[in-house]
């Protein structure tokens, strides 16, 4: 069954928590990684292999860049699932 | 037809490490290319590496490191019958490093190979000896790995240029006693060919290229479980180790295995720091270190991993001498 939006946020909230030491009540939709959240191209990386693990849902490098807000990654996530 | 006569366990009985004198900051590179000292730190960990001489060679370094070993072991020259090189990185393809080793290191006639499995060499040289020393191949190992990367290494290309660095770590291989339980464990190895493109050196006229964002997912994602394999197979919970020690390649490499292995009394090894990417040669050399700073307790256990070009890797537990 697919998950929740708000599902996606509380895993990628555990996960960056996890991967970059930022809590994960600071990993809101709107925020950037890069500007808001400060973080950078590999700790992204390692975002979508702990993302693959959690959702089931695979993040390729090529897809990973155009990836800038937590919401795009929740978007990215919920449309891998649906076609899944 | 006779086989020889082996023993149930190998162990290792001494490390040694060398590094060359020179010092190369990353100040000193941000000279030369567009880089600086904190975006060096935050994306790879190394705040200096050592570079050797101009004259310095792969058999130099190894040399220094396997000498050591052999001190610490308490053997003679004679005792060892066996000589392995880990390298990728020699100046020449023949003769092999590991006879010249021998012969500047007063060791008679013992057999002498050198082995490319790029940075994960160590680990396999270490199973190899291991596996001569339990089939009665052979008595005792020196086994080393031993690399000089700048001379593959182009000095204009910011990717590589403030990683890879130059070093040599040597271990000296023998019989556990039969008493004892063996020190050195199964070795768990592999490799990915179908991304043997992301890390190479394409021919002779060419520098060391890597692919940075493919290997690092590659290996925070792949190395955890291959380490977890190696711990399975020893019959060692990841609680147990003393120590983990995974090839210097990248702090940021280290510190991603290391979270997701599970093994809190574990220090983990972060010899990168002041030494570098040594490829072949980080592992030893971060281990001796670390016994000579008294961090690591004789007989306590201690996880290895490399991994590198290829996709080359091998991981095994072993007791600290």
């Amino acid at each position: 069954m697919a998950m929740t939006e708000q599902e996606i946020l509380a895993g990628l909230g555990e996960i960056i928590d996890e991967v970059a030491g930022v809590p994960a009540e600071d990993v809101t939709p709107e925020k950037t990684f890069v500007d808001d959240l400060d973080i950078d191209s590999l700790s992204m990386v390692e975002i979508a292999v702990a993302a693959q693990d959690k959702f089931g849902v695979e993040i390729p490098d090529d897809q990973l860049k155009d990836l800038k807000t937590v919401q795009d990654v929740i978007d990215y996530v919920r449309r891998a699932e649906v076609s899944a | 037809m006779r086989l020889t006569e082996g023993h149930a366990g190998a162990r290792v009985l001494a490390f040694g490490g060398y590094q060359p004198a020179r010092v190369v900051t990353n100040d000193e590179l941000a000279q030369t290319v567009e880089t600086d000292d904190a975006w060096i730190r935050s994306r790879v960990g190394i705040a200096s590496r050592r570079i050797a001489g101009p004259d310095e060679t792969v058999a130099d370094m190894a040399v220094q490191a396997g000498g050591k070993a052999l001190a610490g072991s308490g053997l003679s020259p004679a005792d060892v019958d066996l000589v392995i090189v880990a390298t990728c990185t020699p100046e020449v393809q023949i003769p092999n490093v590991s006879a010249t080793v021998a012969r500047r290191l007063g060791i008679v006639a013992p057999g002498a190979y050198d082995l490319n499995a790029a940075c994960a060499g160590f680990c396999y040289a270490l199973a190899s000896a291991a596996d001569a020393v339990r089939a009665g191949t052979a008595r005792n190992v020196l086994v080393i790995g031993a690399e000089k990367l700048s001379q593959w290494v182009d000095w204009t290309d910011r990717s590589t240029c403030i990683i890879f660095a130059d070093g040599a770590g040597a271990a000296i291989v023998g019989p556990a006693e039969p008493d004892e339980a063996p020190g050195i464990g199964p070795v768990y190895w592999g490799s990915d060919g179908d991304l043997a493109d992301k890390i190479c050196i394409k021919d002779r006229n060419s520098f060391i290229f890597q692919e940075g964002q493919a290997v690092f997912r590659w290996a925070t994602s792949a190395l955890a479980p291959i380490a977890l394999k190696a711990c399975e197979k020893a019959g060692v919970d990841p609680t147990e180790l003393a120590a983990f020690v995974p090839h210097q390649a990248n702090l940021r490499i280290i510190e991603a295995i290391a979270r997701k292995i599970g093994a809190p009394q574990a220090i983990v090894a972060n010899d990168i720091v002041n030494a570098g990417n040594t490829s072949s040669a980080s592992i030893p050399l971060a281990l001796s270190r670390m016994i000579e700073r008294g961090e690591v307790q004789s007989g306590s256990k201690a996880l290895l991993i490399g991994f590198g070009a290829g996709m080359c890797y091998a991981a095994q537990v072993i007791t600290v001498p």
